[in-house]
């Protein structure tokens, strides 16, 4: 067993007495059950916000962008503020399995899969965004660099808005592969226990006839990490283009240096307060306790606190800099004195309270590994994340140079339609996939299961005492 | 030539690689391992020659860049230049740090893709491509070692037998 050691101080991953074979029965339990009752309610609830939200598209893409509460000086509001809220969020799965694999954390081989899932499925939210606020979403081809009929005009590679393009098919397509590549071993194995021959037929085709020679296995870990380390800077790349859609503007409050380090660690905050958030209930539904334990909540908060304390940097940084330049303009940003007291105020301070106050309760060891308080406490930063690029957009675009030019964004209810119907969009998805994938890297936490498997790990420290 | 294969079953990834080198050390050849998950060392037990798909991920990522070179040459700087926000178009280095998102995307866009495609063709996994793992439970908790038998079962299964096998089979394989 010394190949598998792991200092005693170290707490289990992988809870009670399992075996390799109820590491499979756990993970493919979900799958070869039925939904219960609640599952049934979620997921109905979800499709009709979803309906809701499509018929809010249907309605802008017939009508117009003017069905938005838009104006001349708020040219995006909602429309940009959800879409790098969505693409935050899908920042924390590729992180988890990208960089935490390079830094050999075992802990996140419970939680990679659906961190991953989730990275995905809000990576599809946040690109519908830009495609419904070209009103003609028919016309979406023409940010690739193709020949066209206008003479041989291209598409302009100065600019961030087509950066953004480039860097979120990127990530999306691959992640999508990095994560549908994880997934083979785990489909194998749902497809060599199923009984039913159309769920085999399925999980046959889903897992692309996977085998697991000992050939397949060296080239599969070598793909991971090499797909790792491209994915590290991808992640990075991601956001840091995100923020140069404002950071390159001229506008006083978006044209800040820091944008792209501080929207990449808000990016992370936001993406694991997503994970927290999904997984506090997943675990429960899944009967997968004994996997996502206490202690990945705990090193997912340690995370998020860090995180959450660049981003507090950042603010500070922002209203030190916005005061000091002692310019007027300046005082219109959304982090100033002037979006403190004047009429955005209830947004500054939900950013002020939810982003930056109520995280600091992680530094609890108490609340920290409590579930249910990780829970309330990732709700708040997903809220105050979203009023943060709320503030960016909308506080910095109210106040213009021009004083009598000077109005306030006020959603519509095809806004937030929209908006909602995203959200419904998200939870289908991630509904629909936790009753037929393999919510849990199971290939991988089979591997880990002698070093850091309670049951283990207590028969090795039984062994020091003789 | 005989087709006939020996099957072995251990369910343990420690006594498996014993196992392995055992029948390595007695000069038989092992032609196959199933297992349920990667395990550290089997390759090299084995005798597998390192994968090379790093290195031609990274020469995939250096045709990425070239490409995107190419394409933000061809389209900014040769076909229609255009000057956008006082941005230099007439070289493409004087322009080039605005093309730097864009080269980097195309790197990993060619590297990541790439190279997952070589490693499903090198393996042979696709859609619709039938499994062939000879036993279902080696996607459980079960690892199946392949041996090529030549008149020689009895010592085989002795010696297999003795690494610590749970479950010995002489199966006609089919190819």
């Amino acid at each position: 067993m010394s190949s598998h050691y792991e200092a005693p101080i170290r707490e289990p991953l992988i809870l009670g007495e399992k075996s390799y074979h109820d590491i499979t029965v756990d993970i493919a339990r979900p799958i070869e059950g039925k939904a219960n009752k609640n599952w049934y309610i979620a997921f109905y609830i979800a499709l009709a916000a979803m309906l809701w939200g499509f018929g809010c598209i249907f309605y802008t893409v017939g009508t117009g962008i003017g069905t938005w509460g838009l104006n001349k000086n708020i040219g995006w509001a909602w429309d940009i503020t959800n879409f790098v809220w969505w693409v935050g969020i899908g920042h924390a799965g590729t992180l988890i399995s990208a960089v935490l694999l390079l830094f050999r954390q075992k802990w996140r081989m419970a939680i990679n899969r659906s961190a991953e899932a989730m990275t995905i499925f809000a990576v599809f939210q946040a690109g519908l965004f830009p495609i419904i606020h070209m009103g003609r979403p028919w016309n979406g081809y023409w940010v690739l660099p193709m020949p066209n009929q206008f003479g041989s005009l291209w598409v302009n590679f100065n600019s961030p808005l087509l950066w953004d393009v480039f860097a979120i098919s990127t990530y999306l397509s691959v992640s999508l592969v990095f994560w549908w590549t994880g997934l083979l071993p785990d489909f194998a194995m749902i497809r060599d226990r199923a009984v039913k021959p159309f769920q085999k037929k399925i999980y046959s085709l889903l897992s692309f006839g996977w085998s697991g020679r000992a050939k397949d296995w060296q080239r599969f870990e070598e793909v991971s990490l090499v797909l790792a380390g491209l994915a590290t800077p991808l992640v990075l790349s991601v956001h840091t283009i995100v923020s140069m859609d404002f950071a390159t503007s001229i506008n006083p409050g978006w044209h800040s240096t820091i944008f792209p380090p501080y929207f990449v660690a808000g990016a992370i905050f936001s993406g694991f307060a997503m994970v927290q958030t999904l997984l506090g209930i997943m675990r429960k539904v899944t009967n997968l306790e004994n996997y996502i334990t206490r202690l990945h909540i705990e090193y997912m908060n340690i995370v998020i606190i860090l995180t959450g304390g660049i981003v507090a940097v950042a603010y500070a940084t922002e209203f030190f800099i916005a005061w000091y330049t002692a310019s007027p303009y300046e005082n219109y940003t959304y982090l100033s004195v002037g979006a403190a007291t004047g009429p955005y105020k209830w947004a500054f301070w939900s950013l002020i309270f939810f982003n930056i106050l109520t995280p600091q309760l992680l530094w609890f060891k108490k609340i920290r590994r409590s579930f249910i308080w990780s829970f309330i406490i990732s709700i708040a930063i997903n809220i105050g994340m979203w009023f943060e690029r709320f503030d960016i957009i909308a506080i910095v675009l109210s106040k213009g140079h021009l004083p009598s030019t000077w109005w306030r964004f006020e959603p519509t209810f095809v806004d937030i339609g929209i908006f909602i119907g995203t959200i419904g969009f998200f939870f289908v998805l991630f509904l629909l996939y936790a009753r037929t994938f393999p919510v849990i890297a199971q290939a991988e936490v089979k591997t880990i299961l002698k070093s850091s498997g309670e049951s283990y790990k207590k028969l090795r420290d039984g062994n020091h005492e003789q | 030539m005989s087709n006939k294969v020996i099957h072995a079953f251990y369910n343990d990834d420690e006594i498996l690689m014993d196992a392995v080198k055992k029948v390595r050390s007695e000069h038989h050849h092992i032609e196959e391992v199933f297992c349920p998950f990667p395990v550290h060392g089997l390759d090299k037990a084995l005798g597998l020659a390192p994968t090379r798909l790093a290195i031609a991920s990274f020469m995939y990522g250096c045709v990425g860049l070239c490409f995107a070179i190419w394409m933000t040459n061809y389209m900014m700087i040769q076909d229609w230049p255009q000057d956008i926000g006082g941005k230099p178009n007439f070289t493409w280095w004087a322009n080039m740090p605005a093309f730097v998102p864009i080269l980097f995307e195309m790197t990993v866009f060619f590297a990541a893709h790439l190279m997952v495609i070589t490693f499903y063709m090198r393996s042979r996994i696709w859609p619709f491509k039938e499994a062939e793992n000879p036993d279902p439970r080696t996607t459980d908790d079960h690892f199946l070692m392949e041996i090529p038998v030549h008149n020689n079962e009895k010592e085989l299964t002795a010696l297999l037998k003795g690494t610590g096998a749970v479950e010995i089979n002489i199966v006609e394989k089919h190819s």
